[in-house]
């Protein structure tokens, strides 16, 4: 009451900053949604129009989708749905083993920075944290020069060349996986209370029972969110994936940039809803397993 | 396990150093060799590359940082509000659903999210198409291949790196402040500036961080929308290492644009601190 | 200016045989004991009819990897960084001379290559590998422009229409090919090794490059088809192609009066090919006459395969498209890119950079 007495002005101003603020926030998030949201339906949409245009949606159709299982996607033979296939295995090979082993590289880093006591934990930080904030392509042209200059000297050793392939892939994949699964597992171990392995060892556990019984079971939510979250990443890399692959062996995202730049076919459209199906798929499943662990946890 | 953390930590520490650290060291040290018959390096060591990156090549260079600093700003003039909007949800599942419809379209795959800007953009894509047919335009606008098209793509692609930690800091924010800061008699921009951005400032810098970085490196989102006009210099730094052939070059772009990048970083490290402190 | 040369003769040879008869024709077969190997090919983009990997790899019995670039550079680098395992690479007579020098190229075994005796006898033995050790061509064209005739509808004739178009243009990422047009302006040599006019030819290029949205890593005719471009610097084949899917007269190709270059690919085998051997096999059965001609009738580019010609295997209307084959008096107006050497490669790749950071100013 004081206020509007001593300062009606600034409380009318105020009032009409609050309208307008009011106004901004249901505005803004109504821009921002559409936003998001129209690109990907345009293209979903656009990938069942029966003609090839973009402009204008004249009707409906489900040839682009059937011209991809009956492998005719105009000019380029290199882009038939066997390689596609075959690109979608090599993705989920190469995701799977760089998950396996960022999850147990990352988790085992996290245990010890959380439980261990050594020095040089801040440095370690840094070196856990660089790999996320470096921008891919340095990321990338470093490992693609590192093998490069690895081959190359086991060539002049042994006289063997050895090629780029899987295990260029997977090696690359680990090396960006191990720093999010880490911060992901340590987020999971800062909540818990480390007395229960205290207690555990106190009740006669040794380390090794302490920490299948005790520490595992309470981290495992984390250690599954961080393997999914590396899985997910796995996938979708392109351009570390892009410098580090050999012959043969390119991943999904790969075979999509050649896609992208050389069809304009509107069944990259159809492959492109399908993919965006697919992985809303798999996140209806990883949470669900979230889910599922979390509330057992 | 306690006694051993280090053992536990060695494996992945020897991971990273043979992956990522000794990868780099190489990459700095190639920087300043010469380049080699076919492109690939060769001794002695020269600062040239160096020379050319901050001389030529700075033009591609200030735009990238340009650009990148761009979308961080409308990102943040995009994301503030909405990570507000989704954090003063007052139901926990409406809340949930919000800001999963942020996230739920990024976990496409970020070439055809990329390339979904194509079709709109294009001369004859859907936005054309529909100015046209409204009458709005006579002729196509020119939309695709301009710098306009990459800082639509990057925001585009790096919003939610936005929106999350801001969602993070304004659901940690205590609303009675406001309440506290009106009875005291700031009015709303003042409440607005004194109270609640200092409070969620923690994530409005992690926030810049995570969208600047990836921008000023980003070469997919040029190399599908920029054409010449859009080049940044994660495509000149990618043309080394194919067409241009010039491997110690390439590596000195990678160092200088590391080295914005760390700039950057110790901008963020340094702004938090004095949040901190203050 | 050999290869054209080379390419007249061919031309006025060509004339009769459009003529000839369909031969009887004998399926090429696979040598044995290859079963089960693989093969890695790399090739230009669209470069490939849809059936040719698939038949190959049905008659071998073996599995073939097949990945694409977009330029000479570009795979030269790729080989050059390590071949990463490829079996079969596709370079231009210049930079088949550059592999060469650079021992980047596995000398071939004509004697298990017998479907040589099927290529046009004046295509072998070209400059760039006079004694065909490294090399055997794959097919030939041009680079010219593709445009839309909506836009153009009397046509293009000349690059200054190019130059001075008032919309959106495509560019070519060929380097050598580009800076070599611009050395026709300058009245300099097209494949000139010397600095300032590389430097003037790069400012000439720079100074007519207002209009281009993009220099395009061969996929111009993506650009010019899904309409983003009015005119496309690309190679004939590609251009032709999405006339022919389109089945339209929306688009077409024309080289410009002031000429042109013209390019011999040729099927090579990269320094530490993993399978030298069926790469040898792969070569002979491209150069097979059915083979070769279901290759040119889909990819639109020019044959060099005699008995493919003779045979009567490759449609009449590409036999008579002057797009395709165009006739001796323009062949002789275009340049031929040769090896410059290391060190003119090194000045054309700085100019190029700088044209890339000063086309978008």
């Amino acid at each position: 009451m004081r206020q509007s007495l001593i300062n009606e002005g600034a409380m009318g101003r105020n009032l009409v900053i609050r309208r307008l603020g009011g106004i901004g926030l249901w505005l803004n998030p109504l821009f921002a949604y559409f936003f998001l949201w129209a690109p990907i339906l345009i293209l979903v949409l656009f990938s069942f129009n029966n003609s090839r245009s973009v402009a204008s949606f004249t009707g409906f159709t489900l040839t682009w989708y059937s011209n991809i299982l009956n492998n005719m996607m105009g000019a380029e033979s290199a882009f038939s749905t066997e390689i596609m296939l075959n690109a979608f295995r090599n993705s989920l090979f190469v995701g799977t083993v760089a998950t396996a082993i960022s999850t147990v590289l990352g988790t085992m880093i996290a245990l010890a920075m959380a439980r261990g006591r050594f020095r040089g934990k801040p440095l370690l930080d840094g070196l856990l944290f660089l790999p996320v904030v470096i921008p891919e392509i340095t990321q990338a042209i470093s490992l693609a020069i590192f093998f490069k200059v690895v081959f190359d000297w086991v060539a002049l050793m042994s006289g063997e060349r050895i090629f780029p392939g899987f295990h260029t892939i997977i090696a690359a994949h680990v090396t960006f996986n191990i720093s999010y699964v880490a911060i992901v597992v340590r987020a999971r171990l800062a909540d818990m209370d480390p007395q229960l392995e205290e207690a555990a060892n106190d009740l006669g556990a040794n380390p090794w029972q302490a920490f299948w019984r005790v520490t595992f079971p309470l981290i495992l939510p984390g250690v599954i969110s961080g393997a999914l979250l590396a899985f997910t990443l796995s996938l979708d890399d392109f351009v570390i994936t892009f410098f580090t692959s050999g012959v043969g062996t390119s991943t999904l995202p790969v075979f999509v940039y050649g896609l992208l730049k050389l069809t304009v076919t509107p069944e990259v459209n159809a492959i492109s809803t399908i993919m965006m199906v697919l992985s809303t798929i798999l996140i209806g499943i990883s949470l669900a397993i979230q889910g599922r662990t979390a509330s057992r946890a | 396990m306690r006694q051993n953390g280090f053992l536990l930590a060695l494996p992945t520490i020897a991971w990273l150093v043979v992956f990522f650290v000794l990868p780099l060291v190489i990459v700095l040290v190639v920087s300043f060799m010469s380049r080699g018959r076919g492109g690939v390096a060769e001794l002695p060591f020269t600062p040239a590359h160096y020379e050319r990156a901050f001389g030529i090549f700075s033009i591609i260079l200030w735009r990238s940082i340009g650009l990148a600093g761009l979308t961080t700003v409308v990102c943040l003039v995009v994301g503030y509000p909405l990570a507000f909007f989704i954090s003063t949800r007052r139901r926990r599942l409406v809340q949930q659903i919000a800001l999963f419809l942020v996230i739920l379209p990024f976990w496409t795959n970020f070439l055809i999210r990329t390339y979904a800007w194509r079709i709109l953009l294009g001369e004859q894509g859907t936005i054309n198409g529909l100015l046209l047919s409204l009458g709005m335009i006579d002729e196509p606008l020119t939309m695709l291949n301009t710098q306009f098209a990459v800082l639509v793509g990057l925001v585009y692609g790096f919003l939610p790196f936005m929106v999350l930690p801001i969602y993070a800091s304004v659901e940690r924010f205590n609303f009675r402040y406001v309440d506290a800061a009106n009875d005291l008699g700031a009015n709303d921009v003042r409440t607005f500036m004194r109270v609640v951005l200092p409070l969620t400032l923690p994530g409005v810098l992690a926030g810049c961080a995570l969208v600047f970085i990836p921008s000023v490196g980003a070469f997919v989102t040029p190399d599908l929308l920029g054409g010449t006009k859009g080049l940044m210099i994660g495509n000149l730094i990618n043309n080394q290492f194919g067409g241009s052939g010039n491997m110690p070059l390439g590596s000195a772009l990678s160092i200088v644009m590391m080295a914005v990048v760390m700039l950057s970083l110790l901008v963020y490290v340094f702004a938090n601190r004095r949040d901190a402190g203050a | 200016m050999k290869e054209s040369l080379l390419l007249i003769l061919v031309m006025l040879l060509l004339a009769p045989a459009a003529l000839a008869q369909d031969m009887a024709h004998e399926p090429w077969t696979c040598p044995e004991g290859y079963e089960g190997q693989t093969l890695s090919i790399f090739n230009w983009s669209t470069y490939i009819a849809e059936d040719t990997v698939p038949n190959f790899e049905e008659a071998c019995g073996v599995t073939v990897n097949y990945d694409i670039y977009e330029s000479n550079e570009a795979m030269l680098a790729r080989i050059r960084q390590g071949n990463p395992g490829y079996d079969i690479v596709v370079p231009s007579g210049g930079t088949v001379q550059r592999m060469a020098e650079e021992m980047l190229l596995i000398p071939l075994d004509l004697e298990m290559i017998p479907n040589v005796a099927n290529v046009i006898p004046d295509l072998l033995g070209a400059a760039y590998d006079p004694e065909n050790e490294y090399s055997l061509p794959y097919q030939w064209g041009t680079v010219g422009v593709g445009y839309s005739t909506e836009v153009f509808p009397d046509g293009i004739t000349s690059w200054h229409q190019v130059w001075e178009h008032d919309g959106p243009v495509a560019w070519l990422d060929d380097r050598q090919t580009m800076l070599g047009i611009a050395h026709l302006f300058l009245g300099n040599d097209p494949n000139s090794t010397d600095p300032d006019e590389i430097n003037a030819a790069r400012d000439y290029l720079i100074e007519k490059g207002g209009n281009v949205v993009t220099v395009a890593a061969d996929d111009g005719q993506v650009l010019l088809e899904r309409g983003d471009v009015d005119i496309a610097i690309e190679y004939n084949g590609d251009i032709l192609q999405i006339s022919w899917d389109c089945e339209c007269d929306d688009y077409a190709y024309a080289i410009p009066e002031e000429g042109s270059n013209v390019w011999i690919d040729n099927l090579s085998i990269p320094v530490d090919a993993p399978n030298p051997e069926l790469a040898m096999v792969f070569i002979d059965y491209i150069l097979d006459a059915k083979v070769g001609a279901d290759l040119t009738n889909y990819i639109w580019y020019a044959s060099p395969n005699q008995a493919s010609i003779e045979s009567g295997y490759i449609d009449e209307e590409i036999l008579n498209d002057p797009a395709i084959f165009p006739p001796p008096e323009q062949v002789a107006n275009l340049f031929a890119i040769i090896d410059v050497g290391a060190e003119a490669e090194e000045l054309i790749n700085n100019a190029w950079d700088e044209l890339l950071i000063f086309l978008g100013q």
